[in-house]
């Protein structure tokens, strides 16, 4: 993580850590494997009075950051939600206040308002990329009179089951529209998936005719283009974060364990070629942070690079965190496959953010795509 | 820093306006530094001195150099902020490493003052390029296990033995070389550090032809080369304290306070093929394959820079030094590229016509010649080593030449 923090982010971070540590120990998560929701409502209170869902609403729509740049801020807790396997929509909620931010409707002021309070829960129903792509778009989204309809089905969601309002993004006739839908609206369906994680628990959604008020599209109808891309870089933020402290908590793991385990009369830090792939580990995790860390600033400042370091973030930490877990594994040896041991929470973790918002083939077409399309920029 | 020096965003103003005036913009070679042909490469570097040179007649040469010895006395954050404005500017790129570091750097550090004034001002006027000699044909990445002897005789030492992989010294001017000068220590305690003119009577230089027919890299063979003593840096026989500050500097490459280079994303030189260019010249650019392929490239770059600049401000924090982990990444990282490239050429990589030479010229030959970024400049092998026992803390590897005198190592299989 950042190597210089102010005194006021290391309170945000080792608050957060304390309570996680506190609340919801790898034991509990252990236990819970059955629970519907994964977490419990006052659990996501207490989260957001500590700060977890107002870093990306301005002041004066009621959040605020620590430092002036909540997504840096965002993603000291998204590493601790990392570090620690915790459970909670932490994307999704952050993603829809994002949006919701500066958004005059009376609709949209109230759920943010209880979303930024952690008394609603809301799912950003953006599924799997490519949003871009008309052709792919799963949903889509049309006028009738002065209502706006949906149509479609997305997946995943997550805690879908949880959530109150789902900020739905689909396709419309002069581009892509994004409206906030209540959960219970006639027309929208839920199927709960099975998945591969212990806490977070996705479903898919369908949407039959589903009749909304003009007044719930978020931004202008037919051109969410740049805030959908700009969504995109803020959960490729979050969840680089959270992977690189899943990483670290791995990684860290699995070197005490080779310091301690002998075999034929020897530490496994004794061997070489053990040595040389926890070299290798260490060059992954230390340049996960430093991608990881850039960013959260690039996206943060808005800089030309924002769109490109994100996916860049996105592909190279979905792509070596699950490696990265993969060889603790290997040098855990059969224990490290097991229920009982920690190790797969933190393989879950960076295998479901390698999955979500995202893939690492996907964000490199994305990079390639920004490329040829800045050089074109460039010859015209 | 102290509170009369400069504001980095002050310096950061200065040098921009300057370089506006005072630097064309970077040519295809300043980055790769591949030349056609030796008149090219001496014209080049003609042309790399006389860009020192208005680097210190402009008042830019040395950031971090103290004014005493010619230079600015700033710090590493100004380096770094001038580095980030030369991007898209022509520098001396040939000064950068290996003269100002590891040489002017292992000079700065331990050099006499004698020894400095001589030489770090003539380095900021492009007057000497230096070379480091330090790997020998018996020992790779071994440094410590230097077999050149230097004897003392007088006011003056004799050096003989053989460096290789000398870059660029068939044209450099001065090096600086690691001896043995004591065959009855263990071999970390037997070393000393000499500053070498390269051009006299018994150094003889041969050039190492590479696969590619390029012949960049040496071999010197010395013979009776006499040093005089003045020209010994640091203590006798305490050559490997130099040494490791010395290896430390050659991993920091550009990282090092020490070097003008420019760091940012934006650098690539307009003429030279990127992967975008070999993939529209394949008919290429809607393949997905491809697509990922070129992506990931560009992830490579960006997660590079990003590492680079963690591990610059992790050393400016004085925290444990992780250049082996950069020059790990780094290496790994270009041969991936360059594997990459190759597969995005085709099989037109293996053969091409001269229209094709800018896109299809070089990935082919990269592709061949795609290890040396995990060779040099010390072995990604030594790097995991470093990063595994001193990074990460692990017990470090055995070996047969601890604690015994130099003159029993073995240095071969024992036979019969």
């Amino acid at each position: 993580m950042w190597q210089i923090l102010s005194s006021d982010q290391t309170l945000l971070r080792d608050t957060t850590a304390r309570f996680l540590i506190d609340q919801v120990p790898l034991s509990r998560l252990r236990k819970d494997r059955h629970d519907p929701a994964g977490f419990d409502s006052s659990y996501w209170r207490s989260g957001a009075e500590m700060g977890w869902t107002s870093l990306l609403v301005d002041e004066e729509h009621g959040g605020g950051s620590v430092s002036g740049r909540g997504p840096v801020d965002l993603a000291l807790i998204a590493y601790e939600f990392g570090r620690h396997a915790a459970p909670g929509p932490l994307v999704d909620c952050n993603l829809v206040a994002s949006a919701l931010s500066g958004h005059a409707g009376d609709l949209h002021r109230s759920v943010l308002a209880d979303l930024i309070g952690g008394t609603t829960i809301s799912a950003s129903c953006l599924g799997a990329a490519p949003w871009q792509d008309p052709d792919e778009a799963t949903v889509r989204i049309r006028r009738d009179g002065g209502d706006v309809m949906i149509d479609g089905a997305v997946r995943p969601v997550e805690s879908a089951r949880q959530a109150a309002y789902l900020l739905v993004t689909g396709m419309s006739e002069s581009g892509m529209t994004q409206v906030l839908v209540c959960a219970t609206a006639p027309g929208v369906a839920m199927t709960t998936l099975k998945g591969i994680d212990v806490t977070r628990h996705f479903a898919s959604i369908t949407f039959d005719n589903v009749r909304v008020p003009a007044s719930a599209i978020v931004g202008v109808f037919g051109q969410a283009r740049e805030q959908v891309s700009r969504q995109v870089q803020l959960a490729a933020v979050i969840l680089s974060a959270e992977a690189v402290g899943a990483m670290d908590a791995a990684f860290h793991m699995t070197v005490d364990w080779a310091f301690n385990r002998y075999t034929f009369g020897r530490a496994l830090v004794s061997y070489q070629a053990l040595k040389h792939r926890f070299a290798d580990m260490k060059a992954w995790l230390e340049a996960s942070h430093a991608i990881g860390d850039a960013a959260a600033d690039a996206v943060a400042d808005r800089t030309d690079l924002a769109a490109e370091t994100a996916s860049a973030a996105k592909s190279y930490i979905g792509e070596q965190g699950p490696e990265l877990a993969q060889e603790c594994v290997q040098l855990h040896g059969g224990i490290g496959v097991t229920y009982a041991h920690d190790l797969h929470f933190f393989l879950r973790r960076v295998t479901l953010d390698r999955l979500l918002y995202g893939t690492p083939a996907e964000h490199r077409r994305m990079l390639a795509l920004m490329q040829t399309n800045q050089i074109r920029d460039k010859l015209a | 820093m102290n509170d009369n020096m400069e504001g980095i965003e002050d310096f950061r103003l200065r040098a921009r306006a300057w370089m506006k005036h005072n630097l064309g913009p970077i040519l295809p070679q300043d980055m790769s530094q591949s030349c056609n042909s030796d008149e090219e490469e001496l014209a080049a570097v003609a042309r790399d001195r006389k860009l020192q040179r208005r680097l210190f007649d402009g008042g830019f040469a040395g950031i971090c150099i103290p004014r005493e010895y010619g230079g600015l006395g700033l710090s590493a954050s100004h380096q770094r902020a001038f580095n980030e404005e030369l991007v898209g500017h022509e520098f001396p790129s040939r000064f950068a490493v290996p003269t100002f570091s590891p040489c002017a750097a292992v000079l700065f550090e331990f050099g006499t003052p004698e020894q400095k004034a001589r030489h770090l001002p003539a380095i900021l006027k492009g007057e000497e390029v230096w070379v480091q000699m330090l790997s020998e044909p018996g020992g790779g990445s071994d440094v410590a296990g230097a077999t050149t002897s230097a004897v003392r005789d007088g006011d003056a030492w004799v050096l003989n033995g053989s460096k290789v992989w000398t870059s660029r010294a068939w044209w450099a001017d001065w090096g600086l070389i690691l001896a043995r000068t004591n065959w009855d220590v263990p071999k970390h305690r037997g070393l000393t550090v000499f500053i070498l003119p390269l051009r006299q009577p018994g150094v003889e230089i041969h050039r190492i032809e590479r696969l590619n027919g390029e012949s960049e890299a040496c071999q010197e063979f010395l013979t009776d080369v006499r040093i005089p003593d003045s020209d010994r840096v640091g203590e006798i026989d305490a050559g490997w304290t130099i040494g490791t500050r010395w290896m430390y500097h050659e991993r920091s490459g550009s990282n090092s306070p020490f070097v003008t280079r420019p760091i940012g994303l934006r650098n690539e030189a307009p003429e030279e093929a990127s992967v975008i260019d070999i993939a529209r010249w394949a008919g290429r650019l809607a393949d997905p394959v491809a697509q990922d392929l070129i992506g990931e490239s560009r992830a490579l770059d960006i997660v590079a820079h990003e590492l680079q600049r963690r591990v610059a401000a992790t050393a400016a924090l004085g925290h444990t030094d992780h250049s082996a982990i950069d020059r790990l990444f780094r290496g790994t990282a270009r041969v991936r590229q360059a594997t990459i490239a190759f597969e995005l050429a085709g099989s037109s990589a293996g053969a091409w016509t001269a229209e094709d030479e800018r896109e299809m010229g070089t990935p082919g030959m990269d592709f061949l010649l795609r290890q040396t970024s995990c060779i040099g400049g010390g072995t990604t092998e030594i790097a995991r080593n470093v990063i595994s026992e001193r990074v990460l803390g692990m017990p470090r590897e055995p070996s047969g030449d601890r604690n015994i005198p130099f003159r029993d190592v073995p240095r071969g299989p024992k036979r019969g």
